[in-house]
């Protein structure tokens, strides 16, 4: 009886000591560094500065549950939407190996540049905000993933709804890198598959501020819709000297214009109407959206997430997931994202396909409406109230 | 025919921008043999000291007329171009006066990178474009394809009246006397009672208030400023200065007016892509430069300015 009572007693302290050895608060928890890449300068940095805040959301969250197994340190570098700067930043990254993962580039020039650095690195990356294709189709590279669609999906679609409203005869205005390039590429494809006629196509350099010369040739083209392929700070410029030439063309846009910025930098009388489409379903009608909205607010950033901050913040969440899984291994942490399949997100269900791009299955239709970009299916626009320019 | 002059009218718009920034290049090479590279984002600086002062207005005397707004606007970002200009003279350009002309270039090269961070930085929300207000009165008048705009007509006139002003002041003035004095020979003109610094100054001043004039022009030209706007339009701006002549007034105002002319051209007449109209009009430049390497009209450095 007195040797099972000692037994006992002994299997009760030895439990304890092994419960008090194991406990994350009192042993310090090993720090493991995960990074971010974007545009934090420049004419785009409202979105990457938004997508930045919102990966950083990620880590703060994962920090302050008392479960996480590691201290997540986040570190954010600025690829100023430069390809070269890109290359810097990336190589940056990839060479300090404390580095586990990170979540990588909103403009598709610089992706397309610095996809090879990560290979040679070892490091994985998930693209959160750039858009052409060739960021995940065009390479073998298992490190590299991408959360957000391909503008593929978008251009298809965009071609397919313009025609459904009506539109025929479209002019092309797009900036001469490859994300603009392709985004003409794949909307003139899908456009005239569906029976569209394009007038006109014209490239601009994407710091270009005057567009008089091209807009008055497009007017005597006389379309009916103006298709811009590129970037909110030229989309401004492009619709804004539209008006003054009295251009009643239709304005349409693609993801990249998609942009509280836009609507600002417009004013809300000009940007009325113009059209854009991007990939997944809007920030607040996610399962989620709104208890990330509520704690993105709630951190005071000084900058709104804008509308790839969501594929941020979940494409941080996957890696953090992986390293809590297999442990701060940059092999085992790519291995495991690439298995990734019907995961819950922040943007919904992820599955990487076999070149880690993830099959992103609906499209969404933005107009802007009194000020603010609203979803298609919302809008007055969509239930007959108002009429786009015909 | 409708279509031909509005891309006239699109590019003497332009053109007239081009020369108010040619004009503050020539000047400033003209009195001190500097070239300023930062002068782009001077202008880029006064656009956006025009844009603060049009809401300050709005916050202090919401029911102020048009016309009183515009002027205050004006005379803001004069103001604030001027106090920057005759800083960036008295601070950099004159201490450097002894240095190898490369090192003022290099300096007002970085100056012009500090300028446009600085409002990226610290203006409110700077890295996005800002709607600049339309503050002139919209009337347009229609006919097929071409759309002649008041307010476009009104700063057309206004900036050949800016540089008509300049004219004077430079020919006409005891002011514009020194200036050319200070440009023949500095020395000669300091013996002769011509207080250099001021000159200096005041050159300075000059160039910053048709730079100010610029950038305000462009504001209200395409309602949409950024910090960014500054580098292409001093790329530009310095170019067109060179090819008219370094140092030329009459011949940066031309050179204003060819490289739009060039710009707009490249654009719609060439028969590959406008996407290089840029090239084929900086291009130009280097082929004209190669021909008269003195610029269009070229004059000996004694009647500079």
């Amino acid at each position: 009886m007195k040797t099972l009572f000692f037994t006992r007693a002994l299997f009760v302290c030895l439990a304890l000591l092994g419960l008090l050895m194991a406990d994350p608060a009192l042993a310090a928890k090993k720090s493991v560094k995960v990074g971010f890449i974007g545009p934090l300068t420049g004419g785009v940095s409202a979105n990457g500065l938004g997508g930045r805040n919102s990966a950083e959301l990620a880590v703060m969250e994962r920090n302050e549950d008392p479960s996480a197994k590691f201290l997540y340190e986040f570190t954010a570098l600025d690829d100023e939407c430069k390809p070269n700067i890109g290359v810097q930043v990336g190589t940056k990254m990839g060479a300090d190996r404390k580095v586990i993962g990170a979540v990588t580039h909103y403009c598709s020039a610089v992706a397309l540049s610095v996809v090879d650095i990560y290979h040679r690195f070892g490091l994985p990356v998930i693209v959160w905000g750039a858009v052409q294709p060739d960021i995940t189709y065009g390479n073998d590279y298992p490190e590299v993933m991408r959360i957000c669609g391909t503008m593929i999906n978008q251009n298809e679609e965009a071609a397919k709804f313009m025609r459904s409203q009506g539109y025929k005869k479209f002019a092309i205005l797009h900036d001469t890198t490859d994300y603009g390039k392709s985004h003409k590429d794949f909307f003139s494809k899908y456009l005239t598959e569906n029976g569209g006629e394009i007038l006109g196509v014209f490239g601009v350099t994407s710091d270009q501020q005057d567009f008089t010369a091209e807009l008055t040739k497009i007017k005597s083209l006389n379309p009916e819709v103006i298709y811009f392929g590129g970037l909110t700070p030229l989309g401004v410029r492009i619709r804004s000297q539209m008006d003054k030439l009295g251009i009643k063309a239709q304005f349409e846009g693609t993801s990249g214009i998609k942009s509280d910025a836009f609507i600002e930098g417009l004013g809300k009388n000009l940007a009325e109407g113009s059209l854009s489409f991007i990939e997944g379903t809007p920030t607040e009608k996610l399962p989620g959206g709104k208890k990330f909205l509520e704690s993105y607010k709630s951190r005071n950033f000084s900058q709104g997430p804008e509308a790839y901050g969501a594929f941020a913040y979940a494409a941080m969440v996957r890696i953090l997931d992986a390293i809590e899984a297999v442990g701060p291994d940059r092999k085992k942490v790519t291995a495991t994202l690439n298995a990734t399949k019907d995961v819950d997100t922040l943007v919904g269900k992820v599955t990487f396909d076999d070149h880690g791009q993830n099959i992103v299955p609906a499209i969404s239709k933005y107009v802007v409406q009194d000020g603010v970009w609203v979803l298609w299916e919302d809008s007055e626009y969509g239930s007959g109230k108002r009429r786009l320019k015909h | 025919m409708e279509l031909f002059l509005q891309f006239c009218i699109n590019g003497l718009m332009l053109g007239m921008m081009y020369a108010l920034v040619a004009v503050g290049f020539t000047l400033f090479f003209g009195v001190l043999d500097v070239i300023v590279f930062s002068h782009g984002d001077t202008v880029m600086i006064g656009a956006f000291g025009g844009l603060s002062m049009y809401w300050w207005l709005g916050a202090v005397y919401p029911g102020l007329s048009l016309t009183w707004t515009v002027l205050w606007v004006f005379l803001a970002a004069a103001l604030a171009v001027t106090v920057v200009g005759t800083l960036v003279a008295r601070f950099l350009i004159m201490p450097l006066r002894k240095a190898p002309p490369l090192n003022t270039l290099l300096a007002t090269m970085m100056l012009g990178t500090v300028l446009r961070e600085a409002i990226r930085l610290f203006f409110p929300d700077g890295s996005n474009p800002k709607p600049f207000p339309h503050l002139l009165p919209e009337w347009s008048w229609q006919s097929g394809s071409l759309t002649l705009r008041f307010d476009n007509a009104l700063l057309f006139l206004s900036g050949a009246v800016m540089i008509v002003l300049v004219h004077l002041l430079i020919t006409r003035t005891r002011l514009g006397m020194a200036i050319r004095a200070v440009a023949q020979d500095e020395e000669a003109a300091q013996l002769m009672g011509v207080n250099f610094t001021m000159i200096v100054l005041a050159t300075f001043a000059l160039g910053s208030v048709v730079a100010a004039f610029a950038g305000v022009m462009n504001g209200l030209y395409y309602n949409e400023i950024n910090f960014g706007m500054g580098l292409l339009l001093g790329a530009i701006g310095f170019s067109a200065a060179v090819i008219g002549g370094l140092g030329n007034i009459y011949g940066a105002i031309l050179g204003g007016f060819i490289f739009a002319f060039l710009q707009t051209l490249g654009a719609v007449a060439l028969p590959f892509a406008s996407a290089y109209k840029d090239v084929f009009a900086f291009g130009s430049v280097i082929a004209l430069m190669a021909v008269r390497p003195t610029g269009l009209i070229a004059e000996p450095s004694s009647q500079r300015v």
